[in-house]
C-alpha cells in the first residue's frame, strides 16, 4: 500500500529540490486518516485492540489543526473545564465526524464531575 | 566524666569510606510506600463483571469508589473475553508459563490482557532475577535490541549538541533524547540535535523533553521525530498533580499519532514515594496499575524501571529486582519496553553494574531508556546510570557475553569526522536561517570537547535567540531540510527528509519501532520476536557480532610483533657461540630466544637494552664482570638462568625474558629454584633491575645481598598484560631453536 499524505499528495513526489523549492507543506508529511485505519487494523492483528483505539482517535484528529488539538488536550487536564464544556467539546468533535474523541470527553466529564477534577 | 562516643575500629573506617557507602538505603516502611512488592495494603487480584461487559469490582475495589486510573483501566485496558480465565489462572501456574520456553509469548500475552493490575503484579513478582532475565528475552516486544542516549549540556550550545548527537549516533544508539537547562531553548537543542544525529547516522529518532504541550507542538512542526516524556503516575493523587488525568493522556497520545509522530509514555516504581502520596501500596502495584494505563490509552510503549525515582526503589530490598519486574510486565502487556538504567541509582559502580547487567544480558527494545552519552556534569536529566566515562566498558562487557546492547565501537577518525560535520551542518543551517553565528574558535572547540567544560567560548544567549526565532516565526524542519541541502549537506537533508515522510506511512507507529540504517522499520510487526528457547530468536549476524567483538582496545599477535619491531636496534648483536668462563668475577647474563630478535621491549616500558645495561652497571658495581648470552633452546627462565649460571665463571647466572621477567641463579640448584626471581615484569625498572645485577654480583663474591621485596601494586597487572605475554610467549617459542645452541651477545650500553 503506497501511503498518501494527509494532504492527498504521494510521498514519492516529496523530493529535497520540491522541499527547496517551498512546495511541501508539513501537512503533506502528515498521516492520512485512512493510513491511521490500516494501522489500527495491523495493531488488531498484533493483539493490541488499545493501540488500534489509538489509532482510530488519532484518524479523527488528523483533520483538527495544531492548535485545536493543542486547545482540547489543555481542556481536558484537571480543573480546566466544567462538565458542561467538556460535553459541549463533545458535542462539537461529534458534529465533526470525531465520534471517538466525542465518547472521551463525555467519559471524562462523566468521571471527573465524580472524582472533582472539573473546574471549580 | 562522659565516655568519648567510640570510633569505629580502623576495618569499619576504611568500609564507610568505599562509595556504595554513599548511598541512601531505607528500612522497609509500606505506610510511605517504601516496600517494592507486597506490601500488606496492596489489594488482592479481583474482577467482578456486571451486564454488558461493565466492570463491578477491580483488585477489591467497588465502581463506584474507582479513581481515575481504575475508572480507565476497567473501561479501556481489560480483555474482557479472557478476562474469566486469566483471573481465575493460579499465579503459579502463570509464572511458570512466562518462563517456560514452550509456552509462545502470544499465549503468555493473551491471558495478561485479561489480568487486572494487582493479579499481573501477583504474577510476576514471583519470578526470580534469573527467571526474569528469560521472560525478558522471551517476552520483549522487537526481536533486535537496541539503545537510547542522553545528549544534552550545560550551556545548550547548539555545536557541541550537534556534534554530541553525531557521536551517538556513531555509537550506535538509534534514539537520542535531549532535554533543556533552559526551557526557552528547547526548539533550538531539537534542531541542533536532529542535525547532529543525521550526520551520524541515517533513521535516528529524536526527542526533547519538555512538558506535555510543548513537546507535542515540536513534534507537529516536525522538529523532532518521537516523543516519550508522557507521564503516568499510579496513584489518582500524583497523576492529577502532574496535571493530567487518563483522558488528557488518551487524548495527547492520539494527538501524537494523529501527526504520525511516534510516543511512549513514562513511569516507574518509586515516583508515588517520593512524592508523598503512595496509598502505602507497593512500588509494583502502583507500577502495574501504570502498565495497565499505558495500554489502556493506547501507547505503544512505557519506558519505566524507576526512571527518576530509580534511587528510591533500588533504596528497599527487592528494590532492583522490582526495577526489571516493571519492565518485564511492559512486555507482557505487549508493549515496547524502554527499560530504565536511565537516572544513576548508585554511587557504587558495583551496584549500578549489578542492576544493569541482567537486562543487558537478556535484551531489552531499549536497554538504557537514556545512556547518558556525554560526560556526567553535562547531563540536564542528571547523571545515568551509564555515561560517556562508561562507553569502552559498556562496549567491552558487550563482547565478553558476546550480547547485543546496541552499541559498536567508533573509532577516533570516524568521531572526529562526524563531529567535524555536524558542527558545521549546525553552523550553516543556523547561519542560513539567521537563527545565529558562531566563531571559529567556538567550532573548533565544540569538536574537539570532551564535554562543555571544554567550551568556553559558547555563547549562553546563541541557543535562546535561535529557540525565539524558531517559535515565532513558526519555522519547520522543512526550512532545515531546505537550510542544509542549501548550504552542502544533502546527505543530511536527505536523512532528515526520510524522518519526515516516514509520518505519511506510519509504520513507526506500530509498537517498538525504530529505523535501522537502511532506513527500514524494525518493530513488533516487522520484526517480532520469536524466541522460543536455546538456538531461537534474535542472534546477532555475523558482521554484527564481528561489530560487537572488534572493540578499539583489541589487540594481535602482529600489532604486538611491530610494536616490538619499532624499538628494534643495532645495539645488541650475536658474536659467535658461547663457550664456559674461568673468571671467579664473571657472572653470565642469559637472555631468551626472541631478545635481540623479536623482542626488544619489556613490559615496564624499558628496552631490552636499558635493561641489561643496568643489569652490567649492577655486576661492575660490585667489581664484577658481566657477559651476556642467549640461550636459543629454551624459553623457560629458570633453564635460561641456570644455563647462565653454568657459563658462568663465578657459577652465578642472572636469566632475563624479553618480557622483563628476571631471576638469580646458581650452578648447583635445580632449574625450577632460584636466589631471587623479579616476577612481576610489567613493575621492575630500571633501579631495580640494578638492584637485581648488584645482588648477583654479591652471591658470585660470597657476599649478603640486599634483601628486596618483589614490587606490589593493587593494579590489575594481570588484566592489563597477560594477553601481551601469551603473544611474547607465542613470539618466544618461535624463535626458539635447541640447534642454535647458547650465542655469546655483544650490547653497546
Amino acid at each position: 500500500m503506497i501511503a498518501l499524505g494527509a494532504s492527498g499528495r504521494d510521498p514519492l513526489d516529496i523530493t529535497l529540490d520540491s522541499v527547496r523549492d517551498g512546495a511541501v507543506e508539513m501537512a503533506d508529511v502528515s498521516i492520512h486518516p485512512s493510513t491511521l485505519e490500516h494501522q489500527a487494523q495491523v495493531a488488531e492483528a498484533h493483539a493490541n485492540p488499545q493501540l488500534a483505539s489509538n489509532f482510530r482517535r488519532a484518524a479523527e484528529l488528523t483533520a483538527l489543526g495544531d492548535h485545536e488539538v493543542l486547545a482540547l488536550y489543555e481542556a481536558l487536564r484537571p480543573h480546566r473545564s466544567t462538565a458542561e464544556e467538556l460535553t459541549t467539546l463533545a458535542d462539537q468533535l461529534e458534529n465533526r465526524g470525531a465520534v471517538r474523541n466525542a465518547a472521551l470527553f463525555r467519559e471524562a466529564a462523566e468521571v471527573y464531575s465524580r472524582r472533582s477534577l472539573l473546574k471549580r | 566524666m562522659n565516655a568519648p562516643s567510640p570510633e569505629p575500629i580502623g576495618r569499619f573506617r576504611f568500609m564507610d569510606a568505599q562509595p556504595v557507602n554513599l548511598d541512601g538505603l531505607a528500612v522497609e516502611d509500606p505506610r510511605l510506600g517504601l516496600i517494592a512488592f507486597d506490601s500488606p495494603h496492596d489489594p488482592a487480584p479481583s474482577l467482578v463483571l456486571g451486564p454488558e461487559d461493565t466492570v463491578l469490582e477491580m483488585d477489591s475495589r467497588p465502581a463506584a469508589e474507582f479513581d481515575v486510573l481504575d475508572e480507565f483501566i476497567a473501561r479501556h485496558g481489560l480483555d474482557l473475553d479472557v478476562a474469566a480465565e486469566a483471573m481465575a489462572l493460579d499465579d503459579v501456574a502463570f509464572a511458570q508459563m512466562v518462563v517456560d520456553p514452550q509456552t509462545l509469548r502470544a499465549e503468555v500475552l493473551r491471558l495478561a490482557a485479561g489480568m487486572t493490575p494487582a493479579k499481573l503484579a501477583r504474577g510476576l513478582a514471583l519470578l526470580r532475577p534469573v527467571e526474569l532475565g528469560m521472560a525478558m528475552t522471551k517476552l520483549r516486544a522487537r526481536r533486535t535490541p537496541s539503545n537510547q542516549a542522553h545528549v544534552t549540556n550545560r550551556s545548550d550550545d547548539p555545536l557541541l549538541l550537534a556534534a554530541d548527537a553525531a557521536t551517538a549516533a556513531a555509537y550506535g544508539f538509534r534514539e537520542v533524547e535531549t532535554t533543556v537547562p533552559v526551557l526557552g531553548d528547547a526548539p533550538s537543542n531539537a534542531v541542533a540535535v536532529s542535525i547532529g544525529a543525521a550526520v551520524g547516522a541515517a533513521g535516528v529518532l529524536v526527542q526533547c523533553s519538555v512538558e506535555e504541550a510543548a513537546e507535542l507542538e515540536m513534534g507537529m512542526r516536525g522538529l523532532v521525530s518521537y516523543a516519550e516524556t508522557v507521564s503516568l503516575y499510579g496513584t489518582e493523587q500524583v497523576f492529577v498533580d502532574g496535571d493530567d488525568t487518563p483522558w488528557s493522556k488518551a487524548f495527547l497520545t492520539s494527538g501524537y499519532a494523529s501527526r504520525g509522530i511516534k510516543m511512549r509514555v513514562t513511569s516507574g516504581g518509586g515516583a508515588e514515594a517520593l512524592m508523598g502520596a503512595s496509598e502505602g501500596r507497593s512500588m509494583f502495584y502502583l507500577e502495574a496499575r501504570c502498565v495497565a494505563l499505558a495500554r489502556a490509552i493506547g501507547a505503544q510503549g512505557v519506558q519505566n524501571g524507576g526512571i527518576d525515582s530509580a534511587a528510591v526503589a533500588s533504596s528497599v530490598p527487592g528494590g532492583v529486582r522490582s526495577l526489571m519486574a516493571e519492565n518485564v510486565m511492559v512486555m507482557a502487556r505487549n508493549l515496547e519496553a524502554c527499560t530504565g538504567n536511565d537516572a544513576l541509582m548508585s554511587e557504587s559502580d558495583v551496584r549500578r553494574t549489578s542492576r544493569t547487567l541482567p537486562i543487558l544480558l537478556a535484551g531489552s527494545d531499549f536497554v538504557c531508556s537514556g545512556f547518558g552519552s556525554i560526560q556526567r556534569y553535562d547531563n540536564m536529566f542528571g547523571p545515568s546510570q551509564w555515561n560517556a566515562e562508561d562507553i569502552d566498558d559498556f562496549l567491552v562487557i558487550q563482547r565478553d557475553w558476546g550480547i547485543d546492547g546496541g552499541l559498536r565501537t567508533a573509532g577516533e577518525r570516524q568521531v572526529a569526522g562526524v563531529r567535524t560535520r555536524a558542527v558545521a551542518a549546525v553552523r550553516a543551517v543556523y547561519r542560513y536561517l539567521g537563527l545565529g553565528d558562531f566563531t571559529d574558535e567556538w567550532a573548533a572547540q565544540a569538536v574537539d570537547a570532551a564535554g562543555s567544560k571544554d567550551v568556553p567560548a559558547a555563547d549562553l544567549m546563541t541557543p535562546l535567540v535561535a529557540a525565539r526565532i524558531i517559535r515565532e516565526t513558526g519555522l519547520t524542519m522543512l526550512d532545515v531540510v531546505t537550510a542544509l541541502y542549501e548550504t552542502g549537506f544533502e546527505e543530511e537533508a536527505g536523512r532528515i527528509l526520510a524522518l519526515l515522510k516516514a509520518r505519511v506511512a506510519g509504520d513507526y507507529l506500530q509498537t517498538a519501532a525504530i529505523f535501522d540504517e537502511s532506513s527500514r522499520v524494525l518493530s513488533l510487526v516487522t520484526d517480532p520476536n520469536d524466541y522460543a528457547g536455546p538456538g531461537t530468536g534474535y542472534f546477532p549476524t555475523a558482521d554484527r557480532q564481528a561489530e560487537i567483538n572488534a572493540v578499539r582496545q583489541q589487540r594481535s599477535v602482529d600489532d604486538l610483533r611491530a610494536e616490538q619491531a619499532a624499538y628494534r636496534s643495532g645495539a645488541l648483536r650475536a658474536v659467535g657461540s658461547a663457550g664456559q668462563g674461568a673468571d671467579p668475577r664473571e657472572v653470565v647474563i642469559g637472555v631468551s630466544p626472541a631478545v635481540g630478535r623479536e623482542i626488544w621491549l619489556t613490559l615496564s616500558g624499558l628496552t631490552v637494552v636499558e635493561a641489561l645495561g643496568e643489569l652490567l652497571a649492577g655486576l661492575e658495581e660490585e667489581g664484577c664482570v658481566g657477559r651476556i648470552v642467549r640461550v636459543n633452546g629454551t624459553i623457560d627462565l629458570g633453564l635460561i638462568g641456570l644455563t647462565a649460571a653454568r657459563l658462568s665463571g663465578s657459577g652465578i647466572g642472572i636469566g632475563l625474558q624479553g618480557k622483563g621477567t628476571a631471576l638469580i641463579h646458581r650452578r648447583d640448584l635445580p632449574p625450577l629454584a632460584n636466589l631471587e626471581l623479579y616476577s612481576v615484569a610489567p613493575s621492575v625498572d630500571a633501579s631495580l633491575y640494578r638492584r637485581l645485577g648488584v645482588n648477583a654480583g654479591r652471591h658470585a663474591k660470597g657476599a649478603t645481598p640486599e634483601p628486596t621485596r618483589n614490587p606490589y601494586s593493587d593494579e590489575a597487572i594481570e588484566a592489563r598484560y597477560h594477553t601481551k605475554v601469551v603473544a611474547l610467549v607465542d613470539i618466544e617459542r618461535r624463535c626458539s631453536d635447541p640447534d642454535r645452541g647458547v650465542e655469546d651477545l655483544e650490547v653497546d650500553r
